[in-house]
């Protein structure tokens, strides 16, 4: 007898949760041959604020975890995509990916995501400085997160594009919100079944589907977000500047979204130097 | 104007002393309530209408400090920001009151002169309330010299859990009559949370009221269970029966747990409803809260510049 296909529903991911749009609206993907893959939500700016509100609860906890906890939590997000790598693969097939390329795809996201884990506890450690003073004192400059970050992810790429923006944020303690891909968005939304089931803290990732159009003016002008991440090809920058009132980080990767690169953890890193006066316990007791 | 409980209460009016007061029961529909909750809560007030709801809420809040590393500096700090909300933003109101504990009193006063801020402190050996009514009376007699505007002391749960209700209404006279010798309002403490049920929370607060206090309210803000929207109808209600039988307008006090303006918005529109326009005002309602104020403040700075806020520019009490 044919079995009757349960269908997934794809939904936002905020805060942990798979909440629909308060918006009630959706918008349709379609395969190559214009049939209908799957409803997806169209995020309203009421959705992304809440998102916000989530995130910049989450970023505190996350930044102070130890560097190597968050490096063996990304660690195993590349750990539950393999065991999903076939769903993920057919899922792509389905937007038009040819098998080939699915599996490229999908397997270049699992290495990317070791690869970040591998630098969360190292980036430190390699671009931080001691710096050269002439009085005694040390001067350090140390990275940190900026805090909630909001990006807007590749139209192309529907995994490689939000593994390669995520990582570098997430590893260097930000929370994030992505605007996935607007017409491939589902595995976007798939991944956020990998993110659930990997120990990062609810609130950490977000993951919205919608019009880039519509969103980004709110992405740019939410006075608690941090920075912006533009990795999408296409967006004016100049229109994004004026929306903003707020001293918000601009940050361009439509030409290296899916790549990967340590440097790109810095982007979202804030350079924090400090004095310190050197000991002399012995001779002047004073010192401090 | 429909009513869902509709209960005739007769009840004895004097102080009975030594005698248990007999409280009519009155059932509390539990999923009456909710319903209407959910309806008030599915609704949505923009633009204008918004804008003056907050200003409402803001006007109407007690901004509350009662901890145990309070020190005068943070008492002068919240008083600052209890005339001066955010000074961005034109034509705001100041809140109703500052709520501290008795020994900060005097500070307060001092921080709030000039203006129409008032004093409240609590009393009566909040928040458990164990203790004496000699002792209770001697806090109170300490809140009212300091110079407290009002007072908000706290019921003996456990008598009350134990039934010994005329105890209760006794104590709760005792310090009324003290504050009203010397023209302070009274908030009475029910603390909802550890009543049990709703049913309990209807009783307690009918019992409040035959003291005829300037208000009742929820919460302590000590414990997990704060005030709710289930509550807080319950408590309107048995106001509203209290003003038909006597003419007497209580005030409400929700405290504890409410943190965002719309939350706050639904409960002025759950009083309009219940009791009318004669109770939306800071003489007649108010919120106990402290992190309500900022939030308020970013809706109007929101509706004002049309960007969504971020907490870090607005101060912390």
């Amino acid at each position: 007898m044919p079995r009757l296909d349960i269908k997934k529903t794809y939904k936002l991911f905020i805060g942990g949760k798979f909440p629909r749009t308060e918006s009630g609206r959706s918008y349709p993907i379609k395969d190559e041959k214009g049939g209908v893959v799957a409803n997806l939500c169209l995020a309203s700016r009421k959705d992304f604020r809440n998102a916000v509100v989530v995130a910049r609860k989450a970023q505190a906890g996350w930044a102070n975890m130890t560097a190597y906890n968050r490096g063996q939590i990304l660690y195993r997000l590349a750990e539950m995509l393999e065991t999903r790598r076939d769903a993920f693969t057919a899922e792509m097939q389905v937007l038009g990916l040819s098998k080939q390329q699915a599996k490229k795809e999908v397997d270049t996201s699992i290495d990317r995501l070791v690869y970040y884990a591998g630098w969360c506890d190292k980036y430190s450690a390699l671009f931080s400085a001691v710096n050269p003073t002439a009085t005694a004192h040390f001067n350090f400059s140390v990275h940190e997160p900026t805090g909630v970050v909001a990006a807007i992810l590749p139209e192309e790429s529907p995994l490689l594009g939000l593994i390669s923006t995520l990582a570098p944020i997430i590893a260097g303690g930000n929370s994030v919100i992505v605007l996935a891909s607007q017409m491939k968005a589902i595995s976007a939304v798939s991944f956020g079944e990998v993110i659930q089931n990997s120990d990062v803290p609810s609130g950490v990732v977000n993951i919205l589907t919608g019009e880039g159009q519509e969103l980004l003016p709110h992405m740019a002008s939410h006075l608690d977000v941090n920075a912006l991440v533009i990795a999408r090809s296409g967006v004016d920058l100049k229109e994004l500047m004026v929306a903003s009132e707020n001293v918000k980080r601009l940050i361009h990767w439509s030409a290296i979204s899916t790549e990967q690169d340590p440097y790109k953890i810095l982007d979202t890193q804030e350079v924090k130097t400090t004095w310190h006066p050197v000991q002399e316990s012995a001779s002047s007791g004073g010192g401090y | 104007m429909a009513r869902l409980f509709c209960f005739p209460l007769v009840l004895p009016a004097m102080a009975v002393k030594d005698k248990s007061v007999e409280l009519a029961s009155v059932p509390v529909d539990l999923m009456g309530v909710n319903d209407r909750i959910a309806r008030i809560k599915a609704r949505s007030i923009k633009s204008e209408a918004k804008v003056a709801g907050l200003h409402m809420a803001l006007s109407m809040i007690d901004l509350t400090t009662l901890e145990g590393s309070d020190t005068a500096q943070k008492v002068r700090q919240l008083c600052y920001k209890a005339i001066h909300p955010h000074d961005e933003l034109e034509g705001i109101p100041t809140v109703a009151a500052v709520c501290v504990y008795p020994t900060m009193i005097r500070t307060a006063k001092e921080a709030l002169k000039g203006s129409a801020v008032r004093v409240a402190s609590v009393a009566t050996y909040f928040p458990s309330g164990q203790s004496t009514l000699e002792q209770k009376l001697e806090e109170t007699r300490f809140a009212i010299t300091e110079g407290a505007d009002e007072v908000d002391m706290v019921i003996s749960r456990g008598r009350f859990l134990a039934g010994e209700y005329a105890y209760v209404l006794d104590e709760i006279k005792a310090v009324n009559a003290l504050c009203k010798e010397h023209s302070v309002d009274l908030k009475v403490i029910l603390e909802t949370g550890e009543l049990g049920s709703l049913d309990e929370v209807r009783k307690a607060a009918d019992l409040a009221l035959l003291a005829d206090p300037t208000f009742i309210k929820t919460s302590t803000g000590k414990i997990a269970q704060a005030a709710n929207m289930q509550v807080t109808l319950v408590m309107l209600e048995a106001i509203s029966d209290h003003y038909d039988r006597t003419g007497i307008r209580v005030g409400m006090k929700p405290a504890g747990g409410i943190s965002d303006a719309k939350t706050a918005l639904h409960y002025l529109m759950m009083v309009k409803e219940v009791l009318g326009e004669d109770w939306l005002t800071h003489k007649r309602f108010r919120f106990g809260a402290s992190r309500l104020a900022n939030d308020i403040l970013m809706q109007l700075r929101k509706q004002q510049t049309g960007l969504y806020q971020s907490p870090h520019y607005f101060s912390k009490d």
